[in-house]
């Protein structure tokens, strides 16, 4: 049992939970934020994806202590207020989700995406995405939506 | 007008924010976690289970076994069509118990139930339970189960046959093969799939002692199967005694509209323990629980004449069944499957003979396109490979048996009477996007590479919306195939509309809240779609088959008819006019011919307000249900080409160009339909090249994760390019065929046409999906040493 | 999932120290292979001793012809590293396509060497560029640092801290991916360094091993024609579910091929 303190998007939050606890846990379980998914046991899928200190991570393969001190931002954090982020808008723009379920992990990884590369191209936006599954959308969109937040941010 | 517009889907607010509510987003007071304890083995005697070391573990309520739920009486998962075999018997129907008590038969099997105050808990104490077995055989393969003397699954089904079963005229066909200039055979295989939806399945049990009701909470494609069937068949539920909710759900492609044992285990349970129990899969126990896809070993023999026309189909199938006969599995090779072998073509003897099999695996079932996709890939790698044997360019084959567009209604010689359909515009369109009349020099440059590149087509058709009634009860459905919806006008004239069909990725709440704003003239923000509850929904019979605007929206596009029909009597009353002169336009009841006019909110407010109405007339209230019974299938159909790029040193398999056109029938949201068709491609296309799912020979699943099983990634995949042309469906008020399923049934042979296409310089005639590095090396390999 | 207790000294002797006094101590780096292994309880540690906090076992630095790279450095701050780049920018693709863009964040140098796995793409950069691994006790050549699937020569306790790369003249990596997983089904990582040309093989085998017969055809003439007629036995080569032996086999000259390409 450990106690951690950390901030999650935007608030300061302590927790006491077993050292075996993942950070997915102590996120859907201790504090409530359940669009971070588990769609995977082995790592794959990238459903449960957040960023900690600014990066994508695959909370399921991360322990809640390891993210002590550190600054977590999941999809519940990322609108203001009623607006949405300029990822979210684009993913609504494009049409890029279907049941939802990979969205919050997808969205992150491609705001990690462009904090890192502002212009990607088409091929750079498709191997980024790698870790990321979706079954609904064959990805066509979700790469039109990478495309068009980059280019509105840009401009 | 709504209709026909890419409006932006309403359910994204939820999805993009973290706010979906999925089955495991759910927790109930009080709730208890299950574990199922499953089979290691794929084949065995359970000699005894104990339980001790299990239930002393920390936290543990409860351990059920198969013994415990068959003394309480409780059923077994049914079966919802019935096939009959050659000779009119009927198929072998073996029981499927939610536990076992006796027997495991496929690895991932129910052995028992594992309750404790957390999941953990569950999850250890499960560990500990010691199942003492006898280890029996086991039958793995279709060409396994169908060897002399194998291991039976089931002694009752001797030789493993689930059913023999016929379809088409065997005479006229064989009467066509012997008059034939040619005949083309081809063996395949359809491999088998595991349709991985991103959410993994969950479902939380609930009890109310005070007034004895239960609630199911599932991730369901379809709560009022799931509650007739549980209620009815295994637990003996009557349905006001028993809710089913199915919440958001993270897609399904046909793997969750089964009734499956989890559901009945954690109802059951929660019963016994009054308590709610949840149970959440994880993803490598999906891979042995979820209902697999596909799985078909074919011979098919074309006949041909001088001229290239089709004069026979001849097609033996044998279809894995799995261990166990799930909700929909017998129907998936039977009349999903050969009712289609006509495909666009004019072939007028068919006959088709398919033989299902049990075998230790996990129950197979529809999984997107459910039949069908099998039907296109036997179908079209066949005139493929006619076209090669008899020297014609194999577009024009296609165009000299295409059924003409003058000839529908055109009945096959295989069930199906086809309402519509322009062969030749999909055709055509395909053909000039993809420009496959400049691919030749496309080829010249890639060899200059070192690349073999080559160009596939197929031009397939589906059937979607499963129906009439009346004739799939004749032949074997237990079900009936109609849909419902509710239209409930508010007094202030916002619009609830609820509907049967369930949505899990496909936009009903947009789609549908468009035909309610298009018909009735409200904003679209003023329209609810609700789905998913049986205590609100009449009833459903769910969402698959492509079926969901088709019949659902069909469903609703009647009730709105009752109410504008309603509507135009109570705004004849209160503009003193006979009804039959009223219109209904934009929202505005409008006496014909004259600026006098009510609008729908002030007629809905009368309604319910009625202090001015015809009352002796006239219930109060403005609210329609309606039940839709297709008059028959709705049948989409297209043309797919795909473009690949082989590297002959590694075998690698680029993908390098999609261009479909589709009539999917009349379009209400062209965003929404060429999404569907992008996911359907994915999945199509992760068939022909990534994805299948591998046991070894002792009945282990090797492809058990998604380390080893491939899903498609967003780099394994080109953009698409997504063409319509539309001949509106004949038989349902909106004029919509459905659009679910056409990807994956139409790019499977696409692919693989263009891949044999780029190997056919080399020598290579045939492959098999996937199409992986290793087998094209191979193919190219062995071509080569033959010389 | 086992329970443990998580450590997170600041010093890497501290490190140590505390895996020392642990029943069955491991070091968590960024547990991008700890992590499952220990979901499907096939790792079953009492304790884990996080290296996350400890700032020496950080940093990437140039000194002459040699490259260190700290063992807690991620696969992504390889990838994007300009010192990396500059001075073997092969190792920087392969940093670059190693998993998928989280397990890059997370991931690091040392954690995959430590865990071996047949697969890992840096173990085949290690044993090509006759890299050494700087532990807290000694320096291991990679040459006798890989020992079988997940084993090498590290002792118990014992902790990766660097890993000095001297640079080559030139260095390609070409790996050929298995779908699912994206490990290497084989990875060749071709050096051209004064002392010769080595060419080491990931994914192929039951260990990372160096290809004696292309070395030595390239030794010869550093060009594809070398390898023409230059037949790579499949014995020994693993053959399961995700490939034949036999086209691992294939694979290895095709990958040399095109590492040769892109030199």
């Amino acid at each position: 049992m450990a106690r951690m303190s950390l901030n999650v998007n935007g608030r300061d939050v302590s927790a006491d939970v077993p050292d075996a606890t993942l950070l997915v846990e102590l996120l859907r379980e201790h504090l409530d934020l359940r669009g971070v998914h588990v769609g995977c046991d082995t790592s794959q899928c990238g459903a449960c994806s957040v960023l900690v200190d600014g990066r994508s991570v695959k909370s399921c393969t991360m322990f809640a202590g390891e993210a002590d001190g550190s600054s977590v931002t999941t999809i519940e954090g990322l609108a203001d207020g009623a607006e949405l982020h300029p990822m979210q808008q684009a993913f609504r723009e494009c049409h890029a989700l279907q049941c939802g379920f990979c969205t919050p992990g997808m969205v992150l990884s491609a705001i990690d995406l462009l904090e890192r590369q502002p212009d990607p191209g088409e091929s750079e936006i498709r191997e980024w995405l790698e870790g990321n599954l979706c079954r609904c959308t064959g990805y066509h969109n979700i790469v039109e939506a990478v495309k068009s937040c980059a280019a509105a941010q840009r401009s | 007008m709504a209709i026909g517009q890419s409006v932006k889907r309403k359910e994204d607010a939820r999805f993009l924010t973290g706010r979906g509510v999925y089955t495991d987003d759910i927790n109930r007071p009080g709730q208890l976690h299950a574990v199922i304890v499953r089979s290691p083995l794929p084949h065995a005697r359970i000699a005894g289970i104990d339980a001790g070391e299990t239930l002393a573990a920390e936290g543990v309520v409860a351990v059920f076994t198969g013994a415990d739920m068959a003394a309480d009486g409780v059923g077994s998962l049914p079966c919802g069509w019935l096939i009959h075999n050659k000779d009119g018997s009927e198929m072998v129907e073996p029981p499927h118990p939610p536990l076992v008590a006796e027997r495991v038969r496929h690895v991932g099997d129910q052995v028992a139930v594992v309750i404790a105050e957390t999941r953990a808990q569950a999850k250890r104490a499960a560990q500990l339970l010691d199942v003492d077995y006898e280890d029996l055989d086991a039958v793995v393969s279709c060409a396994d189960a169908t060897e002399d003397g194998a291991p039976l699954v089931w002694d009752e089904a001797p030789g493993n046959t689930c059913y023999d079963w016929e379809l088409g005229d065997r005479e006229a066909t064989d009467a066509a093969f012997e008059r034939a200039a040619q005949v083309v055979e081809l063996d395949l295989v359809n491999n088998r799939l595991v349709p991985n939806a991103m959410e993994p399945r969950a479902a939380i049990g609930e009890y109310d002692p005070a007034g004895g009701n239960y609630t199911l909470t599932t991730t369901s494609q379809a709560p009022h199967v799931v509650r007739l069937l549980m209620g009815a068949f295994v637990l003996n539920l009557p349905e006001h005694k028993l809710r089913v909710v199915a919440p958001d759900v993270g897609g399904g492609f046909g793997s969750k509209i089964f009734h499956y044992a989890e559901e009945a285990i954690v109802t059951w349970a929660a019963g016994k323990l009054a308590r709610p129990v949840k149970w959440t899969a994880e993803r490598s126990e999906s891979f042995v629980s979820d209902a697999h896809g596909r799985d078909h070993v074919s011979h098919a023999e074309l006949a041909v004449d001088e001229q290239g026309q089709f004069l026979g189909l001849r097609v033996r199938t044998v279809a894995n069944m799995g261990a166990y006969l799930s909700t929909f599995a017998t129907s998936i090779p039977t009349y999903l499957y050969a009712t289609l072998l006509a495909g666009c073509y004019r072939t007028p003897a068919i006959y088709c003979e398919v033989r299902s099999v049990f075998t230790n695996t996990v129950p197979v079932d529809a999984y997107r396109g459910a039949g069908r996709p099998e039907a296109a890939y036997l179908l079209e790698r066949l005139v493929d490979k006619a076209a090669r044997q008899l020297g014609i360019d194999r577009i024009e084959l296609r165009r000299r048996n295409f059924i003409p567009k003058d000839a529908f209604p055109y009945a096959t010689p295989v069930a199906l009477e086809y309402d519509t359909g322009d062969y030749e515009a999909t055709l055509d369109l395909a053909l000039s996007q993809a420009d496959w009349d400049g691919f030749e020099s496309r080829r010249e440059e890639a060899a200059a590479r070192g690349k073999l590149r080559g160009i596939g087509a197929s031009t397939y058709v589906e059937a979607c919306g499963i129906a009439p009634s009346a004739v799939a009860g004749a032949l074997g459905a237990r079900a009936g195939l109609y849909e419902s919806a509710v239209v409930r006008v508010h007094p202030t004239g916002s619009v609830s509309v609820l509907t049967g069909s369930h949505s899990h990725g496909q936009g009903h709440e947009t789609t549908f809240a468009q035909i309610v704003a298009d018909r009735l003239g409200v904003d679209i923000d003023a329209v609810e779609v609700v789905h998913g509850d049986t205590e609100i929904i009449p009833f459903g019979m769910g969402t698959y088959g492509s079926r969901s605007l088709a019949v659902g929206g069909s469903a609703l596009f009647k009730a709105l008819d009752k109410v504008v029909a309603k509507g135009k009597k109570i705004a004849a009353h209160m503009l003193e006019a006979a009804a039959d002169d009223i219109e209904f336009a934009d929202g505005q009841f409008k006496v014909a011919g004259t600026e006098s006019s009510v609008a729908l909110d002030e007629v809905a407010f009368a309604a319910y307000v009625p202090h001015d109405y015809p009352i002796e007339e006239l219930e109060p209230g403005l609210e329609e249900t309606a039940f839709y019974d297709p008059a028959n299938f709705t049948f989409p159909a297209g043309c797919h080409i795909c473009e690949v790029e082989i590297d002959p040193e590694t075998g690698a398999v680029e993908l390098v160009g999609v261009t479909v056109a589709d009539d999917v029938g009349r379009v209400i949201n062209p965003m929404i339909v060429e999404g569907q068709i992008h996911g359907g491609l994915a999945q199509g296309i992760g068939q022909a090249l990534l994805e299948n799912c591998v046991y070894d020979e002792n009945g282990q699943l090797l492809t058990s994760s998604f380390m080893n099983y491939a899903m498609p990634r967003a780099a394994d995949l080109p953009s698409f390019d997504v063409g319509h042309h539309v001949t509106p469906c004949t038989h349902n008020p909106l004029g919509v065929k459905g659009v679910g399923e056409v990807g994956s049934i139409g790019v499977p042979p696409a692919v693989i046409n263009a891949v044999l296409d780029a190997l056919a310089p080399l020598g290579v005639g045939d492959i098999e999906m996937p199409a992986t590095p290793e087998r094209v090396w191979r193919a190219i390999r062995d071509a080569r040493a033959a010389g | 999932m086992q329970d443990f207790a998580l450590h997170r000294p600041t010093s890497a002797a501290a490190a140590v120290e505390t895996c020392r006094g642990c029943d069955e101590g491991r070091y968590l780096a960024g547990g991008q292979s700890l992590i499952p292994m220990m979901k499907l309880d096939l790792a079953l540690p009492s304790d884990l001793v996080s290296l996350a906090g400890i700032a020496e076992l950080s940093g990437i630095r140039r000194e002459g012809e040699t490259l260190t790279i700290g063992a807690a450095e991620t696969h992504a701050a390889v990838a994007e590293s300009a010192e990396v780049a500059g001075a073997i920018p092969a190792l920087a693709g392969l940093a670059a396509r190693i998993g998928d863009a989280q397990v890059r964040n997370r991931g690091t140098l040392g954690g995959s060497i430590a865990h071996a796995d047949p697969a890992a793409d840096y173990p085949a950069a290690l044993l090509a560029l006759g890299a050494a691994i700087v532990t807290d006790r000694r320096e291991i050549e990679a040459e006798s640092f890989f020992a079988g699937p997940y084993e090498t020569a590290l002792e118990a306790g014992e902790l990766i801290r660097a890993a000095r790369f001297p640079i080559p003249e030139a260095a390609a990596y070409a790996k050929f991916p298995q779908p699912a997983s994206k490990f290497a089904l084989v990875g060749v990582f071709l050096a051209r360094t004064a002392e010769g040309v080595r060419v080491a093989v990931t994914g192929a085998a039951t260990t990372v091993f160096r290809a004696d017969a292309i070395e030595q055809a390239l030794e010869r003439s550093f060009e594809a024609s070398a390898l023409d007629g230059l037949e790579i036995p499949p014995d020994g080569l693993t053959d399961n579910l995700d490939a034949s032996a036999e086209y691992r086999a294939h694979l290895i000259g095709a990958m040399t091929r095109r590492a040769l390409t892109a030199i």
